[in-house]
């Protein structure tokens, strides 16, 4: 019971992290069909200047239990990325073959990797006793970070609130429809171009608050950029190009995979992980909840 | 005007390719031909052990562009079939001492061959995003199994290839520098051409005329009799081959493989040195290689921030030169020429 629960609550933290970055991904896949990389790579430098954000905040006398307040602006504060990297380049390949989409995107990922080399170097970082801080919680023999449930509570509330933005709001209107018929939209009076800017730059903070949400629980490596966008592509994959739901099945069916895994049989890990991806595509590959097409 | 006879590329935008039998495409084939062999003899050591990484690279873009530009499939992938050609030779040469370059490339290029039919049978059925996505995923599933697999393969680690022996002769008494420098090198070019040459005869035969068909539209090519997913999965069965063969050729070269090889973002540096080329192009990818290789090294001697330098490159290529380097030589050729052969250009 004890394990199960210890399994259940790892994995539903990866899974809310995750969230956070296909989130992002989709919204930008949804609406300018641009299946972007460079996810993972705001997910990698919302972390580290994650870390610079909390050093700074503790450094100066800041109670470790309020890292959140530098950690979400650390992630908010790199949304000004998004515009730069979507006016900048992005908006210049939308009328093209995917395949100078996808190179861009990574040209993207090239550039940022060594950015982060460039300000944090190259060794693991993390940021100095914040996860401790929170303290953990007994539930049923296990031992639960309450950091971890904050994170998830955090995570929750930021799909609800997107479902409310996209469902609700004239912005997710707007939204909305742009993603599914540009044209028209345009026809009624609708700027694409500013649609296409503020969509890339939400998604952007997506990725970054995600980066920023988990680097108290680990340390910071070069390689988390590219590592995590094979596991964002998974969720996006399983669930579905596109969709803002699947984002979310996903998230949760690979984040609780990878920690069923580890903890059952660690050499399958990520191949399972894969091996579903596959499936998936072969499958059905509009995702398990992608449109018809 | 024959010499600068242009054809359109598969996609939109101006530039092409020179027809192969153009005297300024005989002189510039033989040119490169005394270069290359003149090489060795004139380069310093370290440059001609760079040129290796040419030639192999040059391979396996053969046949990653045999999906690119003539079946107008994108592989994010191909990395895989370069791991299976390096870690065959890995094997034979590390675990089981069997070190006739011959036999290891014959078995390199049957595995890559076996394994593109398999995964292959799964990834033509889907075109664009999905076949990126489907090569993708399966190049990560041979990279987690080889991070997995720590008793077998290494692990993270990796496995050290043993210098080979080259048409049976064994020359481990050579020092390293001068055996990759020299009989390896001619090794090398020897099978680069052969492997250039055999492309070119299958890109211009009726097979790959009919790729060419089905990557410009597919209805058409089906309804005129050409059975689309077969002919998908010829060019996915060929393009392994050459990937994998030009893996088994780098291997002795790196002399370790480990599955950094054949993580993603490899084969994104490989689709990246075909645009820088052109990849509408037949040369393009060899010459993408080439400058990838030289001008990665030329710019981590100064900084090590080269990925920054090369992702800028990357970013503008894609934006204002889709065509890559051949591209912008076809415009500067046919401008060059006159402007009555710069209408046919465009």
């Amino acid at each position: 019971m004890a394990t199960l629960l210890n399994i259940l609550s790892s994995g539903v933290f990866h899974a809310s992290i995750l969230f956070l970055v296909a989130a992002g991904l989709q919204l930008v896949f949804g609406v300018q069909k641009v299946f972007n990389l460079a996810c993972g790579s705001f997910y990698a430098l919302g972390a580290y200047l994650g870390i610079t954000f909390v050093d700074a905040f503790t450094g100066a006398g800041g109670p470790p239990l309020l890292a959140f307040i530098p950690l979400l602006a650390a992630g908010v504060l790199l949304g000004a990325l998004g515009p730069l990297v979507e006016r900048g380049l992005l908006r210049f390949v939308y009328q093209r073959d995917e395949s100078f989409q996808l190179l861009l995107t990574f040209s993207v990922v090239l550039m940022f990797e060594d950015v982060i080399r460039f300000f944090w170097g190259t060794y693991p970082r993390s940021p100095k006793g914040v996860y401790l801080a929170f303290g953990t919680l007994q539930i049923g023999g296990a031992t639960i970070p309450v950091y971890n449930l904050l994170v998830i509570g955090a995570s929750l509330v930021i799909a609800l609130l997107m479902s409310y933005v996209l469902g609700k709001t004239r912005f997710g209107r707007i939204i909305r429809a742009t993603a599914s018929h540009s044209e028209m939209a345009q026809a009624l009076g609708i700027r694409s171009s500013v649609v296409y800017m503020k969509v890339f730059t939400l998604g952007t903070v997506l990725g970054t608050v995600g980066g920023a949400l988990v680097i108290p629980t680990t340390a910071a490596v070069s390689e988390m950029a590219v590592h995590l966008i094979v596991l964002a592509f998974a969720v996006v994959v399983i669930g579905g190009l596109g969709s803002m739901k699947g984002a979310f099945v996903g998230a949760l069916l690979v984040g609780l995979l990878k920690s069923v895994s580890i903890a059952v049989y660690p050499e399958l890990e990520m191949m399972l992980i894969y091996l579903i991806v596959i499936g998936v595509l072969v499958m059905k590959p509009q995702g398990l909840f992608g449109g018809t097409s | 005007m024959k010499g600068a006879a242009w054809e359109q590329g598969g996609f939109h935008w101006e530039g092409g390719r020179p027809s192969g039998r153009s005297s300024p495409g005989v002189l510039l084939g033989i040119g490169f031909l005394l270069a290359a062999v003149l090489w060795p003899f004139v380069g310093k050591e370290y440059q001609v052990y760079l040129s290796l990484s040419f030639f192999s690279y040059s391979i396996a873009l053969l046949g990653l562009n045999l999906l690119f530009n003539y079946t107008g499939l994108i592989s994010f992938g191909h990395a895989l079939f370069i791991g299976i050609g390096g870690y065959t030779a890995a094997f034979m040469t590390h675990k089981y001492s069997i070190l006739s370059m011959e036999l290891i490339i014959v078995v390199a290029v049957v595995l890559s061959g076996i394994v593109a039919f398999l995964t292959g049978l799964i990834c033509v059925r889907y075109i664009k995003i999905y076949f990126a996505m489907l090569t993708l995923a399966f190049g990560m599933l041979f990279h987690s199994f080889l991070m997995k697999t720590y008793g077998l393969t290494g692990g993270d680690e990796g496995m050290r290839v043993t210098q080979p022996k080259l048409l049976g002769m064994d020359l481990s008494q050579m020092d390293k520098m001068s055996f990759f420098s020299g009989p390896y090198y001619f090794y090398s070019l020897v099978l680069f051409l052969a492997a250039a040459f055999l492309m070119w005869r299958i890109v211009h035969s009726h097979f790959g005329l009919s790729l060419q068909a089905i990557r410009d539209n597919p209805d058409k090519a089906e309804y005129l009799g050409v059975s689309i997913r077969r002919y998908r999965l010829y060019a996915f069965v060929i393009s392994g081959c050459f990937a994998g063969l030009g893996g088994a050729l780098m291997a002795p070269v790196t002399g370790h493989m480990d599955p950094a090889m054949v993580f993603w973002t490899h084969s994104g540096d490989m689709v990246f040195m075909t645009l820088l080329g052109g990849f509408s192009n037949f040369f393009g990818p060899m010459l993408g290689s080439l400058v990838f290789i030289f001008l990665r090294d030329a710019v981590s001697s100064f900084t090590e921030y080269w990925r920054f330098i090369f992702g800028a490159l990357l970013a503008a290529l894609v934006i204002l030169a889709p065509g890559g380097l051949m591209g912008l030589l076809g415009k500067a050729w046919s401008s060059a020429a006159g402007p009555g052969s710069k209408e046919q250009a465009a």
